[in-house]
């Protein structure tokens, strides 16, 4: 089991460990709850080391990556700058979802899922044939995020000496900066404001120690599930994975099809799946009582049946949640089975919650 | 370390009873179980008057993590329920053997209870598992 450098302190702090797709990780250090609402109040911060950072230099970084990624980094227009997107196969399945940083010209950091990433390694040095590019994957940063209202002024406060303060809140969001081989952007997977830090890997318990000095709250992987799932973002594995594209998973806004001659992978998969119709949508699902909706969890729909793909308890909406798949077109009309019993959803627009407070309607 | 009082008796499968008078018994999960479990956030109780039988899935735990059924340790009628949970059920994590109780039976038989572990056994078996 690989153990993060930030390994000892989660030991020291009480940390429930569990494996993580080959990782020993926090699964929370007393109260995933707790944890939870920490982090939409206040500032909680997560050590998510296990994820790939991955280098691009060279001359063709960025045509390269054009071709690569169904978002579009030629929409990243200074260094600094960030977005979402997904990478796919031939066929249109995704491979990954990941986030690209343009840092410098001819140069772009990707992180991407810890499950994922020696798949998106290998997959991105073969498609790499040819073009000047080097890949090289980090392993000697540690990545942790800071979330919350206050996450953005602990930051902050806590490295004044190494980051202009006024500099670092002036960051817009999905944005960057660099200093002594430390990254800090304005990203986050929670649905609340923050700073996700990148850093050297000897580097990140001193900084741990710091944030919760000043009382940011340590969080695991727990919180960091039910924060994403109630803001409707997508888990790789679980939402999206090789058998769906991101037209069918709420991800459409993710790929860009201007200007027509970019080709990227899975181009054309996708401009036929639009020709022909889509088979399958996202749905977010709400059931106010009678149960906690789980991944897997079985929907009947009026057009066939469909499934929750991340389902549980969204302690800021206080109900149970989830993201479905069903059949595209499938409507309102949705019902879960738990436990032989049939459950009425209600269908929502995600996000659940974000920024401190539920967004269901009343 | 895990709390396992010494007056209650207990399943293999984390619940644990007490007996309140002659023929009544009160059911919960272990203070092992709810930390296994992590955050409870959702109780199904039976409804009272239902007859279980010792050894029936008669109710439903769910944590943030996952869903586990609770077994009815003895044979009777449900006389009560604890419907406070419905409304907080992180009750279980703060009190499993007090206020975070579940339901309680009129046993049939009270000599079921001579079947069951006493905290000896339930500590040696939380043992085994452990290793």
């Amino acid at each position: 089991m690989r153990q993060t450098p930030l390994h000892a302190i989660h030991l020291e702090s009480g940390a429930r460990m569990v494996p993580f797709a080959g990782w020993s990780m926090p699964l929370h250090y007393g109260s995933q709850i707790a944890e939870h609402h920490a982090v939409r109040r206040e500032a909680g911060v997560f050590d998510v080391s296990h994820m790939g950072v991955v280098d691009l230099r060279g001359e063709d970084a960025e045509s390269f990556l054009r071709r690569l990624l169904a978002n579009d980094v030629a929409r990243l227009r200074e260094p600094g700058r960030a977005l979402y997107t997904t990478m796919l196969a031939e066929d249109g399945g995704i491979l990954d979802d990941l986030i690209v940083y343009r840092l410098a010209p001819g140069r772009f950091r990707i992180v991407v899922n810890a499950a994922t990433r020696e798949k998106d390694l290998d997959w991105m040095r073969r498609q790499a044939t040819g073009h000047d590019v080097t890949i090289a994957l980090r392993e000697d940063l540690a990545m942790i995020a800071v979330q919350g209202p206050k996450a953005r002024e602990r930051v902050a406060s806590v490295l004044c000496e190494r980051f202009d303060p006024e500099r670092l809140l002036a960051l817009p969001r999905f944005a960057a900066i660099e200093t002594d081989g430390w990254m800090i952007a304005r990203t986050g997977y929670t649905g609340e404001d923050g700073f996700e830090l990148i850093l050297p890997a000897a580097e990140s318990a001193a900084l741990w120690r710091s944030l919760i000095a000043q009382g940011v709250t340590p969080a695991g992987l727990g919180a960091r599930d039910t924060l994403r799932l109630e803001a409707g973002m997508l888990l790789y594995g679980q939402d999206m994975d090789e058998t769906v594209s991101p037209l069918e998973c709420g991800l459409a806004w993710t790929v860009v099809f201007d200007p027509p001659d970019r080709d990227f992978i899975g181009r054309r998969a996708l401009e036929r799946q639009r020709e022909e119709g889509l088979r399958r949508e996202l749905a977010g699902v709400v059931l106010p009582s009678g149960g906690i909706l789980r991944s897997g969890t079985p929907i009947e729909t009026p057009l066939g049946p469909g499934l929750v793909t991340s389902g549980g308890f969204g302690p800021t909406v206080g109900c149970s949640i989830g993201l479905a798949r069903v059949p595209a077109g499938a409507g309102d009309a949705l019902i879960a089975r738990l436990r032989d019993r049939e459950l009425p959803l209600r269908r929502v627009k995600p996000p659940f919650a974000r920024e401190g407070r539920s967004l269901l309607p009343p | 370390m895990t709390e396992i009082p010494g007056d209650l008796k207990y399943l293999r499968s984390h619940e644990w009873v007490r007996r309140e008078d002659t023929r009544r018994a009160v059911v919960g999960i272990s203070d092992f179980a709810q930390a296994q479990l992590g955050d409870l956030v959702y109780v199904e109780l039976p409804k009272v008057g239902t007859r279980v039988s010792a050894g029936d899935a008669c109710a439903v735990v769910e944590s943030v993590k996952a869903a586990s059924d609770v077994y009815s340790p003895v044979s009777g009628v449900v006389v009560a329920v604890n419907e406070a949970l419905a409304d907080k059920p992180e009750t279980i994590n703060e009190d499993a053997y007090g206020e975070g109780w579940l339901f309680a039976v009129e046993m049939d038989d009270p000599s079921e209870l001579e079947d069951l572990l006493d905290a000896d056994g339930y500590a040696a078996l939380l043992e085994d598992q452990d290793r």
